[in-house]
């Protein structure tokens, strides 16, 4: 088993005609996932690579019995793309798009309120994957291996190098879910930590997090009461100077909060085993599983 | 994006919110002509940078003559001020703001920010303004009031009420208050800024309300239809070499360590920040050059990076998932010979075609070092740059 992905997914792909959507819907379909359709607004009708090109998401839903979408749309359009598909009551709807103005998200997740069954992963995020059952978004699945190991993270080549470390020690992965790096996201690690919790084919996890916000706080803070498998952190940005956006959209230290410090102490306290170096995240792991 | 106070308090007063009467200076006679044309007893000059703190640093002065003025804009344009957020370099002053001075009663603090936990933007109003806010806020957090504004309906006249109530405004200052609140906000989402700060809100002896000081940030991700705010951007306030960076959409932060860095992902590219750090070096940069990288940027990136004179090592460190390997060695290979590099490159990648990327490094002819992993990398450059410091 796996969470959020798996072999009941119904993908269509927004912006499918798109050169990133086209690309990145081939490699899904090749990795075993059912890849339904696609929506490109004035495109309805047509076929695209062998797929049903819709107008709307409510059309492809409704035609193709679709419960999840990928989103390559631009940044523009992004954010009314994701509460289109939330009208349409997809269940898994996973935002790729980086750039989208702070002010349509903020409408995008009140929007999303109104949907409590709908879930939304990212924006600014390279998607998730469940190795061997299917994938939605741009992570490489050749680096993948079928395992129990989770991995939750806010940036995508991170989360590639995690996976490569616990591949290259022999340990697959459950599912690996890359929750972005925007100020605001529809899932949370907290969220995340909940799924893999719940999930009898998840042993343990690998939590990757970076400067800005406190989402790691409040992960550390429901850590103690509820999660009990074995679980690895890294925080990026140890070294990132304070007042800066370190590339990601939230990754900025403002007044002296949202420090790589201040995460990894709290997680520390939270009894999970942090990691200073990057490239200790999968030995940890493997160190943790050790009974 | 960041603006100068008197480009914010322009913005502000288009949208109805008062602000001191004034003008931006490029020279001291600008600052003699300005407060003549201002006419008050008392006129205020202040120094327009990129930075907080700048009345502690000597960067804001009261005057009472516009000679007087003059002089204060003689000294003070040209200068450096250092201030607790500049950084030890300091920052040029090149504007002043010339104000008439107010009689002041009492000093609030406001500001408007996105919160990330409720995914709504606040509104916080303090009694405790013209203080470092930060301070108040670890101190004594009672002293900071909050409302959540729901972006559907936006800031409502009674959350309003409640903010001018809490910071003790009475009688017909609370509908002067309410009026300027709903008129930043509206400021605040129609700019999509990402920082709105009055620090501070002036209740003067008449009983009126003002922004004596303005600071907004905005969001760089909604730019792109803004080309006003745009236009307002100030390249003296940033790094050259981030801003010709910038040109070539790259994320580039320029740091005091001799160790260039060049990576994909901001996560990875911060965390190879990191992992030189616990190596014993220092990161020169942070540079991540993208998902899509290819030949081009590659190219560009290094031109950034060989620009810095303090860089003695480059770490290369690519985790190419879409990118193959061997696309990434044949753009490091062609920029190298383009360029003439002159220190030592250390390439960690990762990912498709990985061994023919290898083969490809291992036969230009160019002298690299090839790793396995970030850690054994960061070895590598750490020692190629002079060892640990």
């Amino acid at each position: 088993m796996a969470i959020l992905l798996d072999s009941h997914t119904r993908l269509i792909v927004q912006g499918i005609t798109g050169r990133e959507g086209t690309f990145h819907a081939k490699a899904a379909a090749a990795y075993h996932t059912n890849v339904v359709g696609g929506v490109t607004p004035g495109k309805g009708g047509t076929t695209h690579e062998g797929w049903p090109v819709f107008n709307t998401v409510a059309e492809a839903v409704a035609e193709t019995g679709a419960n999840a979408s990928v989103i390559f749309v631009p940044p523009p359009f992004a954010a009314d793309a994701i509460m289109e598909a939330a009208d349409s009551d997809v269940a898994l709807i996973v935002c790729i798009t980086e750039g989208i103005p702070v002010v349509d998200m903020l409408k995008a997740m009140t929007f999303l309120k109104d949907h409590p069954d709908t879930r939304l992963i990212g924006p600014n995020c390279p998607g998730i994957i469940s190795p061997g059952k299917g994938k939605a978004g741009i992570i490489p699945a050749n680096i993948c291996k079928e395992g129990r190991i989770g991995i939750v993270s806010k940036s995508g080549t991170l989360t590639y190098e995690a996976i490569d470390q616990l591949t290259r020690r022999g340990l697959g992965q459950s599912t690996c879910i890359g929750i972005g790096g925007d100020p605001l996201i529809g899932t949370t690690h907290i969220d995340a930590l909940e799924l893999f919790q719940n999930d009898p084919d998840t042993d343990a996890v690998i939590m990757i997090g970076e400067i800005g916000g406190s989402a790691e706080e409040e992960a550390a803070a429901w850590i103690q009461g509820h999660f009990t498998k074995p679980i690895v952190a890294f925080i990026a940005g140890q070294t990132a100077p304070e007042g800066r956006r370190m590339g990601h959209a939230g990754a900025i230290i403002a007044g002296g909060k949202g420090t790589a410090a201040e995460k990894m102490a709290a997680l520390t306290a939270a009894g999970v085993r942090v990691v200073k170096s990057p490239a200790d995240m999968g030995e940890s792991l493997v160190e943790a599983l050790k009974p | 994006m960041k603006i100068h106070e008197y480009q914010a308090k322009a913005i502000l007063a288009r949208h109805g919110v008062p602000v001191p009467r004034g003008e931006v200076a490029f020279s001291a006679q600008d600052v003699s002509d300005i407060a003549r044309r201002l006419g008050t007893s008392v006129v205020v000059v202040k120094a327009q940078i990129h930075a907080g703190g700048r009345g502690k640093a000597g960067g804001v002065k009261v005057v009472k003559s516009a000679d007087d003025a003059e002089a204060v804009g003689k000294d003070l344009l040209g200068r450096t001020l250092v201030t607790y957020q500049t950084g030890p370099a300091g920052q040029k002053v090149s504007r002043l703001l010339v104000e008439e001075g107010l009689a002041i009663d009492r000093e609030l603090y406001l500001g408007l920010v996105v919160d990330r936990a409720t995914q709504r933007i606040v509104l916080m109003v303090s009694k405790e303004g013209g203080v470092e806010i930060e301070e108040v806020a670890a101190k004594t957090p009672e002293k900071i009031h909050k409302v959540f504004i729901n972006p559907a309906v936006g800031l409502q006249p009674f959350q309003a009420q409640q903010m001018a109530f809490a910071v003790g405004l009475t009688g017909d200052s609370v509908k002067k208050g309410v009026k300027m609140m709903l008129a930043l906000y509206q400021a605040f989402v129609a700019t999509d800024a990402s920082i709105l700060e009055i620090n501070p809100l002036i209740v003067t002896k008449t009983g009126d309300l003002l922004a004596l000081d303005a600071k907004m940030n905005f969001d760089d991700n909604a730019l792109y239809r803004h080309a006003d705010i745009r236009d307002l951007r100030d390249l003296s306030e940033e790094d050259p070499l981030e801003v010709e960076a910038s040109k070539f959409s790259l994320n580039y932060i320029r740091l005091d360590g001799n160790i260039g860095c060049m990576v994909n992902g901001a996560g990875l590219a911060m965390a190879t920040m990191d992992i030189i750090k616990l190596s014993g070096g220092a990161p020169a940069n942070f540079l991540d050059v993208g998902g899509g990288a290819n030949a081009e940027q590659i190219r560009n990136a290094f031109k950034i990076l060989m620009s810095d004179a303090n860089v003695k090592a480059v770490f290369i460190n690519i985790f190419g998932g879409i990118l193959r390997c061997d696309v990434l060695a044949a753009g490091v290979i062609a920029a190298v010979k383009e360029l003439g590099v002159p220190v030592p490159i250390v390439i960690r990648m990762k990912g498709t075609n990985v061994e023919e990327g290898k083969r490809m490094l291992a036969e230009s002819g160019l002298n690299f070092t090839t790793a396995d992993t970030m850690g054994e990398g960061a070895t590598a450059v750490v020692a190629l740059a002079g060892g640990a410091r």
